[in-house]
């Protein structure tokens, strides 16, 4: 009505020609995306057999042992276990290996992806400036924006929900490891330069470990974000925990969704308490 | 002319940072100070023209105080820092010219440095970090830690060789910066600020240790400190550094006898130890200490074991009683009787933040040691009369 109180213009933007863009760029390069798509796929599927033929007990028996050298207490061990036997007796025990199998995907992607860039970005300042809006756009972006293009390039099912968890995990193990390598005392570094290291042999003897714990850091909270993008996931046709949670909300099952919420807690508090201790071991030397 | 045969030889080198600096470099050449020139340009001159020789077998120490440009002027020395303008010639190479390949072999082979926060790998082990220079040389295992093994034991520190660094005191970790330096049987020895972040009676041993190892291996040191007692103690020669140039370069002798400048001259004021050093800082663990409840018998086997024919005595909560000399202590024995009935109790005493000069006629009275207690009356440490005098020098 007014200029004052209502904004005055819009710029007509034609959000249409964006999609056709995308769908053309995504046809003109199917070959590409299909590949890709089929070589998540069968990692995801290469991941699942794993856990498919390791018997549940066996499992249980690895998390107890596990839990109790990363706590050193018997009795988290057992704890762990339990909950963990909580879940196989939900009748969820398939669908756990299914949501795991998309976790560990994303979860090593994101890992060496992550990994690789933060000791990049962590040589040249330069970098770390251009890198740094970027990250923070990725992680404050909506998580479901991701499943678009993901939907898009990918199609529906496993391959996309990894796509989509690795652009949301990859982000703390950037930063964690930039972060970390920086950290390093400027002494220690300058003594290992002085030594006649070269910039190899000064990160991998010096800065590496002494980054560790914060490296670890990133790890653990790389796994909980995959963790948390899965339930996501299962918009776009990710099976597993996820897609019962989804479905519990579309159907208003109650008692269906809380069980199988509850499953996808217990599963990351365990994953959450084992890499955390690993870093807390690194930190205590 | 054998062993007086120069090593390294620094000219003109300047190290300026920021953008403009053919302007700064043109203004410094007019005579502009340091802070003109920051202030015109917005360079900052760490350094500006500076010449020196070190020669082989020499300890050469810098002196400064902080932002005086001696922690720049070493790091260019193994080119952590790259000069801006200036050569570096080491025995007639040029290192600002060397290449990579060359750059690693010289820091490999040639040179080395010690860290003022010593710089050591937290998660490597005591004999890991010694023997880092070789292992990034690519010297074999064996060799490796046969070599690491040799020089710890050379700077004291046998027995801990797979101790986490982390569980050693300062001192100690020095002690392992300087064994790493020396692992790799480098001809040149940088050492920036290292006994500066050590409490002042670790600091003193170290110095010692330092110019005995030298007398041993024959290094040629380059040496960094803001201390001119350490500067004089430890020079063979010694420069004194201001605003990123080198003001004077000569013998600790010839310096306090012709200094150049006042700058120089109140540096060397401030080597005048009795007046700034307190009781603290010359005071020397008592070498032989008893408590009142021990036997006479005891006492004397104390004094045998440290060869030393008097002991300080203490009661059980480190509170001072007196002396015993070896006489009483054999007198007390042949009588049966008990200790704290044969001291010599009217022993002079100081408390720990007295100044030296004030200690000095006490101390040329007394025919014994002073012993230093607190407020508390516990024994800190003794002052005599070797110890006094060492400072001063």
């Amino acid at each position: 009505m007014n200029g004052f109180l209502e904004f005055p213009f819009s710029f007509p933007i034609d959000t249409a020609a964006i999609d056709t863009a995308v769908r053309a760029f995504a046809n003109r390069y199917k070959d590409f995306f299909d590949a890709v798509t089929a070589g998540l796929r069968g990692m995801v599927n290469a991941i699942y057999w794993v856990l498919d033929i390791v018997p549940w007990w066996a499992i249980l028996i690895v998390v107890f042992l596990l839990g109790w050298r990363a706590t050193k207490k018997i009795r988290k061990g057992a704890l762990y276990a339990a909950l963990l036997f909580l879940v196989g007796a939900f009748g969820m025990w398939d669908l756990m290996n299914e949501t795991l199998s998309i976790v560990i995907a994303s979860v090593i992607i994101s890992l060496i992806l992550g990994f690789i860039l933060g000791v990049a970005i962590a040589r040249s300042p330069r970098a770390e400036r251009i890198v740094r809006p970027i990250l923070d756009t990725m992680q404050t972006m909506p998580v479901f924006v991701y499943l678009i293009p993901a939907l898009l390039f990918f199609g529906l099912g496993k391959a996309p929900g990894v796509v989509a968890t690795t652009i949301y995990a990859v982000v703390p193990m950037i930063r964690l490891t930039c972060h970390g390598l920086q950290q390093v005392d400027k002494e220690v570094v300058e003594a290992a330069q002085a030594f006649g290291a070269t910039y190899f042999q000064t990160l991998w003897k010096v800065q590496i470990p002494q980054a560790m714990p914060t490296i670890m850091t990133g790890v653990n909270q790389t796994l909980m974000m995959a963790m948390s993008m899965v339930v996501t996931c299962s918009m776009i046709g990710a099976t597993g925990l996820g897609m019962e949670v989804y479905i519990s909300v579309n159907r208003t099952l109650m008692g269906n969704g809380l069980i199988s919420g509850t499953a996808v807690v217990i599963i990351a508090v365990i994953l959450d308490r084992l890499t955390q201790s690993v870093g807390k071991k690194d930190l205590g030397r | 002319m054998c062993d007086n045969q120069t090593i390294l030889r620094v000219q003109n080198v300047s190290k300026l940072y920021g953008m403009n600096k053919a302007e700064a470099a043109r203004m410094m050449k007019e005579g502009a100070t340091k802070d003109e020139v920051y202030q015109k340009t917005g360079v900052t001159v760490a350094l500006w023209d500076v010449n020196f020789e070190v020669k082989k077998g020499e300890i050469f120490v810098i002196i400064g105080l902080s932002g005086s440009g001696k922690s720049t002027i070493i790091r260019c020395l193994n080119l952590l820092n790259r000069p801006t303008t200036g050569d570096i010639l080491y025995q007639d190479q040029n290192i600002a010219e060397f290449n990579k390949q060359q750059l690693l072999d010289f820091r490999r082979h040639k040179i080395s440095m010690v860290f003022q926060s010593f710089g050591l790998m937290s998660h490597r082990d005591v004999l890991s970090n010694v023997a880092f220079g070789l292992e990034v040389r690519g010297v074999s295992k064996e060799e490796r830690a046969a070599k690491g093994r040799k020089m710890t034991e050379m700077v004291g520190l046998k027995g801990l060789e797979n101790q986490p660094v982390s569980s050693l005191s300062g001192g100690m970790r020095q002690r392992v910066g300087i064994a790493r330096a020396l692992a790799s049987d480098p001809e040149i020895l940088l050492m920036d600020e290292p006994f500066s972040a050590l409490d002042p009676l670790v600091r003193r041993d170290m110095q010692f240790e330092l110019l005995s190892i030298q007398r041993k291996l024959e290094k040629t040191v380059i040496f960094i400190t803001h201390d001119i007692d350490e500067a004089f103690k430890l020079g063979d020669r010694v420069a004194i550094m201001r605003d990123g140039k080198i003001i004077q370069i000569d013998t600790p002798e010839d310096m306090s006898a012709h200094p150049a400048d006042e700058y120089v001259q109140r540096f060397i004021d401030s080597a005048d130890k009795t007046k700034v050093m307190s009781v603290r800082h010359v005071m020397t663990p008592p070498a032989c200490l008893v408590r009142t409840k021990e036997t006479p018998a005891h006492a004397l086997n104390e004094m045998r074991d440290n060869k030393i024919p008097s002991a300080y005595v203490v009661d059980e909560k480190l509170h001072f009683k007196g002396l015993i000399t070896l006489e009483a202590a054999i007198e007390a024995r042949n009588a049966g009787g008990r200790l704290a009935d044969h001291l010599i109790t009217d022993i002079a005493t100081a408390g720990p933040d007295m100044m030296v000069s004030d200690i000095l006629p006490i101390l040329a009275e007394s025919r014994y040691p002073l012993a230093v207690l607190n407020e508390d009356q516990e024994l800190l440490g003794i002052v005599n009369r070797a110890a006094v005098i060492s400072c001063l020098i």
